[in-house]
């Protein structure tokens, strides 16, 4: 599986009196990191990808298909939300079962398939738990486990690891880029962390006001080069 | 060993067991009086216990369970299609309207469920060619179900859209997301919220049509049809038998407690997750064939509950309304039972907002186990206020209080008290899951700010709770407008509400103007709801 | 003070001006007169107003109405407050309760001759004294009934599919006159009697408005009501639709009462009342307001509508004791044919 890349083609998008207007390329098979100050346009971003929102003008291409009028599960994306990614009355195994079966009529292949996906997240074992019997890291392990058996070549991450602590987050960081080499995924990430781009990010591309002010290798917006808007974003500090 | 657990005080763990303690002495109170009037008689107490008193259990609990049932069953079918369509065209006033039936006295919703479906109502006709026989009419059995169900489908499918409401908007995404089909999302994302609610809500229904009084009589067809209550009426107005009285009331209690929490087995506990999101919104669009049905889910349903009331508007047409609305009586009882209404609410308010902020700091303190008894007073327990028939508390404070004070006077505070007393289980419901949310999310923060007492209230708590606290409060103050039970006991004409004024023309043959008063109770009801939503909504 | 708060609150709500009326009360000013009675007797549209107005005309004082649902919450109101009671007169209660309320013993002999009472059978009681009566009659709809029964016989063995709305006996007034009715007729034999009326019954109130309200819904075409109930809609609603039906047995007598308390005994007024009670003054005012028969004489001859009233043949009553002493049985009775 090789992620394909995901081409926004002067999306426009109104909420309220806010405007948004996107035209860029995410890479294939790579890990873009998506920055920029609240209410810049992240999640929306990520919420066309899905198609939670749609766009009044322009075009979405995942690979070469357009997204127009296909609905959220028809397309080819897992997203993790911050929070509320489980089922509260339903143990882990069911949680992530319902990525292959939205009955939850689970053939041998697929229990096969979740646990192998709840191995490669550090979840064996843990199949019947509870969420709430889970810390938010594990949670978020079931839920990464889960867009796993999906088997859908892009992933949309929306702050999935915020709430968790600095040395978990950056395990969970490591974990993804992990995932990410073996699958070749196309993973979409907001996040508010320059160190967590510089961890995970081949790609960055940066927001502002509703339009995509800057892009560019991870590598270049860290370092002295960094675009003029993305130095103001940080503070010029870092 | 000893563990020494100090718990701080806390003013919030205050408000609930003043709340508590209020309810006590309210009851207890009563109980007491009662007791002392009885126990000269005390043997009357046992005479209550005979064959007779076990076939009346028998049909209390036969009627209440089948109405609890057929109301509830239908309730959750119709709040989810109300949930699955949040825009439409009306939904609000069907909401409101749906508010309407409560408000009326049991009298007039049974008229005019009568002027649809009774011997000479609009579809007697149909039904008696349908069953090739002049239609019977519905008294009986059949007749008491239809009048509770008109009364609490209502009520119960407004408690439950409130429940679905609460689902994190990040579950229908991700429902949308794994191709959830109308079943699916049902099964895993509506099913448990409304599992949740299902307890508590039957609960509440279970209760009113245990203590359903004038409807089980009239539309009973005869007596076998008596409930408890029933008997307890008797006992205490015919008999003048306060013994019997109590020993009866605490058999009805007993019942309900027994029943209920087998009920409460119905639900599955599954709070502790409880990160809700703010603003619910729902991506999933039902499908040809789901819209379908649910629209004519959805018109059976505001047929069923608007007919009745469109009777009742219809017969109030016919009366004198622009005398009516002249006359002194009618505007001074308008503002009596406006005044009446919105002191029993602030109670009821009071009463619900104390227990639920105690309720749920309990919560938030035990990780997991088992609630404490105290907890489940201010959760459950306290809502078996509502099995107490309000002639036991008014009798019973009547009798306390006879001696010591102008007993007049007391006429509208007892009205006030009791009232507002009942009303705060309804409220207690609707206020709760947006209650429990915004305390998850601002008790830390306003614990880190030291934010507390007025402060919180006024800076954190009404902004967030403004929307469902005037809607409980229209809610209670409809429920509250209806009422006419303890006034007409302690009887003192300074107090004449409006139910009670129409019961008085009703009483001496003046349909036409009873119609119209029924009219401008169930316009006034209305304007209540709209009002509260309007409230409620400006400034967000 | 005891009751600082409670005072409070009611200042409040004074203030507020919602309970004007009370005001009057808790003046409590000498020279006051306290009656306790039901609510459609003091209505704006019952007698209330006009004899409170015609009395305080020539008293010079005031008076005061406290007013409960009807007259067995009035002996009730009467026995929970014992003889703390405010009330001077008692004035509602009816025959059927004379017995029990004299057992409080809070009342007194009025001392007063009844001979200017007219009520059937004449009037020997020296506590209560009448101040109006009426008839328990079956009233029915003429545009659903040609042929309205001629007898309680006839009303008990007709045709079950024309119905009756009747009132419960545990709960309300002319429910229990029904089963006095009955069992002055049927003697020990009720119980089968009403085993066959039974059939005929749509449905039992708990009481008279709930009854009278699905009669004129049209939901039957006959109700138990009073053999004056017809004046009312022929003289307020202009219709002769309804009319009540006359039996050969006899009609079952209700006597409405008023009797003065040890309380009443000191205050001059309250016997002064009684006598105004039986004068044409108050009883001008019955027959329109209660839509029952004057006790005593009026100025003036009804309005021919009661002309037209049912007559009874014969008015039948049981003893006030006996009923004191029976009532239970008697309903249990009527229960266990009823609830088979």
């Amino acid at each position: 599986m090789n992620g394909p890349t995901i081409r926004f083609d002067q999306v426009a998008f109104a909420y309220n009196e806010a405007q948004f207007l996107f035209d860029a390329t995410v890479p294939d098979g790579a890990i873009t990191a998506l920055m920029g100050p609240s209410g810049s346009g992240k999640s929306t971003l990520l919420n066309l990808v899905a198609g939670f929102e749609t766009p009044k003008s322009g075009r979405i291409l995942i690979g070469e298909q357009d997204m127009r009028d296909r609905a959220p599960a028809a397309r080819p994306v897992s997203m993790i939300f911050q929070e509320n990614n489980l089922f509260a009355h339903l143990t882990v195994e069911q949680n992530v079962g319902l990525g292959r079966s939205p009955s939850l009529k689970l053939t041998a292949d697929d229990k096969r398939a979740i646990a192998d996906a709840l191995a490669s997240t550090g979840m064996q074992n843990k199949n019947n738990r509870l969420p709430r019997e889970l810390s938010g890291g594990e949670r978020q392990r079931v839920a990464i486990a889960r867009a796993l058996v999906r088997q859908c070549p892009v992933l949309l991450l929306d702050e999935p690891f915020a709430s968790l602590g600095p040395a978990l987050r950056a395990d969970m960081l490591d974990e993804i880029r992990a995932l990410q080499a073996r699958l070749g995924l196309t993973v979409l990430f907001v996040t508010h962390h320059p160190e967590d781009a510089s961890r995970l990010a081949d790609h960055v591309l940066f927001l502002e006001n509703g339009h995509i002010t800057a892009q560019g290798p991870a590598k270049s917006f860290l370092d002295e080069q960094a675009p003029a808007a993305f130095r103001r974003y940080m503070g010029d500090a870092g | 060993m000893t563990v020494i657990r100090r718990i701080p005080a806390d003013p919030r763990l205050l408000g609930g067991a003043l709340a508590l303690g209020m309810l006590a002495v309210l009851i207890g109170g009563a109980f007491v009086g009662l007791i002392a009037e009885g126990a000269r008689n005390p043997q009357a107490a046992w005479a209550a216990f005979d064959f007779y008193l076990l076939r009346i259990i028998r049909f209390t609990l036969l009627q209440a369970l089948l109405s609890t049932v057929l109301a509830v069953l239908p309730a959750l079918v119709v709040a989810r299609a109300l949930s699955r369509h949040p825009v439409f065209p009306g939904r609000q006033l069907i909401l409101q309207l749906f508010a309407v039936p409560l408000a009326l006295p049991a009298i007039v919703a049974a008229l005019g469920l009568l002027a649809l479906l009774g011997r000479a109502g609009f579809l007697a006709t149909p039904l008696g060619a349908l069953i090739g026989e002049p239609w019977p009419g519905i008294y009986g059995l059949s007749g008491i179900l239809v009048a509770h169900v008109f009364f609490n489908l209502p009520m119960a499918t407004r408690l439950f859209l409130e429940a679905l409401q609460t689902i994190p908007t990040d579950q229908h995404r991700l429902g949308v997301q794994l191709g959830f089909s109308a079943s699916n999302t049902f099964r895993f994302i509506e099913w448990p919220a409304l599992r949740k609610a299902l307890p508590s809500v039957a609960g509440l229904v279970f209760m009113l049509c245990v203590t359903s009084f004038t409807l089980v009589l009239t539309l009973g067809g005869g007596p076998r049809a008596t409930t408890l209550e029933v008997a307890i009426y008797q006992a205490l107005r015919f008999d003048f038998d306060p013994a019997r009285a109590v020993a009866l009331t605490l058999v009805q209690l007993a019942l309900t407690v027994v029943i209920l929490a087998v009920l409460s087995r119905l639900g599955a506990d599954t709070a502790g997750d409880a990160n809700l999101s703010v603003a619910p919104r729902r991506f999933d669009r039902p499908n040809a064939r789901e819209r379908m049905i649910n629209v004519a889910l959805l018109v059976v349903t505001v047929v069923f509950v608007v007919s009745p009331l469109a009777a009742i508007v219809f017969a109030g047409l016919f009366a004198d309304l622009q005398r009516l609305a002249f006359e002194t009586s009618v505007r001074s009882a308008t503002v009596t039972s406006l005044w009446l209404a919105f002191a029993a609410a602030t109670v009821a308010i009071a009463l619900s907002f104390a227990l639920l902020r105690t309720r749920h700091l309990l919560q938030s303190r035990r990780p997991g186990g088992r609630p404490s008894l105290f907890e489940r007073l201010t959760d459950r327990g306290a809502g078996y206020v509502l099995v107490v028939p309000p002639i036991v508390i008014g009798a019973g404070w009547f009798i306390l209080l006879r001696t010591m004070t102008d007993l007049f006077a007391l006429a509208p505070i007892m009205a006030i008290t009791v009232n507002g007393v009942m009303a705060m289980p309804f409220a207690l419901r609707l206020l709760r899951p947006a209650h429990d949310d915004a305390a998850t999310r601002h008790d830390r923060l306003c614990a880190s700010l030291g934010l507390t007492g007025w402060n919180r209230l006024r800076l954190i708590d009404w902004p967030s709770l403004r929307r469902p606290l005037t809607s409980a409060f229209a809610f209670a103050m409809a429920l509250s407008l209806g009422d006419l039970g303890v006034i007409a006991l302690f009887g003192s004409d300074a107090v004449k509400t409006l139910p009670y004024l129409l019961l008085e023309r009703m009483g001496s043959y003046r349909t036409a103007d009873a119609a119209g008063l029924g009219l401008f109770l169930a316009a006034l009801t209305l304007a209540l709801m709209l009002l509260s939503d309007r409230l409620g909504r400006s400034r967000r | 003070m005891r009751n600082t708060g409670l005072t409070t609150l009611l200042s409040l709500t004074l203030a507020l001006g919602v309970l004007p009326a009370a005001t009057a009360t808790a003046k409590a000013a000498e020279n006051t007169l306290t009656i306790y009675t039901y609510d459609s007797f003091t209505a704006e549209w019952g007698p209330g107003p006009i004899v409170e107005k015609a009395f305080e005309a020539q008293c010079s004082c005031q008076v005061d109405f406290v007013s409960v649902a009807d007259g067995v919450a009035l002996l009730n109101r009467i026995k929970l407050e014992g003889a703390n009671t405010k009330a001077d007169l008692v004035l509602g209660l009816d025959t059927n309760l004379t017995t029990e309320a004299r057992a409080t013993n809070l009342f007194v002999p009025h001392g007063i001759s009844a001979e200017s009472v007219a009520v059937p059978g004449g009037w020997n009681d020296d506590t209560f004294l009448p101040y109006d009566y009426g008839y328990f009659a079956v009233v029915y709809d003429t545009e659903k009934l040609q042929t309205p029964p001629t007898s309680l016989k006839d009303l008990v063995e007709g045709d079950p599919s024309q119905k009756i709305v009747i009132q419960d006996p545990r709960t309300s007034t002319p429910g229990l006159g029904l089963l006095l009715w009955i069992k002055s007729v049927y003697g020990d034999d009720a119980g089968n009697a009403w085993a066959k009326l039974k059939n005929r019954v749509l449905t039992v109130t708990p009481g008279w408005s709930e009854a009278y309200g699905l009669f004129t819904k049209n939901e039957a075409p006959m109700v138990l009501s009073y053999t004056t109930s017809p004046a009312y809609h022929i003289i307020a609603d202009k219709t002769e639709r309804y009319q009540a039906a006359s039996f050969s047995e006899g009609h079952y007598l209700q006597v409405e009462v008023a009797g003065m308390t040890k309380k009443g005994a000191e205050n001059p007024l309250a016997k002064q009342f009684l006598q105004f009670m039986l004068t044409p003054s108050f009883q001008d005012a019955v027959p329109e307001t209660q839509w029952m028969l004057p006790a005593a004489k009026t100025s003036e001859p009804l309005d021919e509508a009661f002309d037209r009233m049912v007559k009874p043949t014969k008015s039948l009553t049981i003893p006030s004791d006996e009923i004191a002493e029976k009532r239970k049985t008697w309903i249990d009775e009527w229960l266990q044919v009823m609830s088979r």
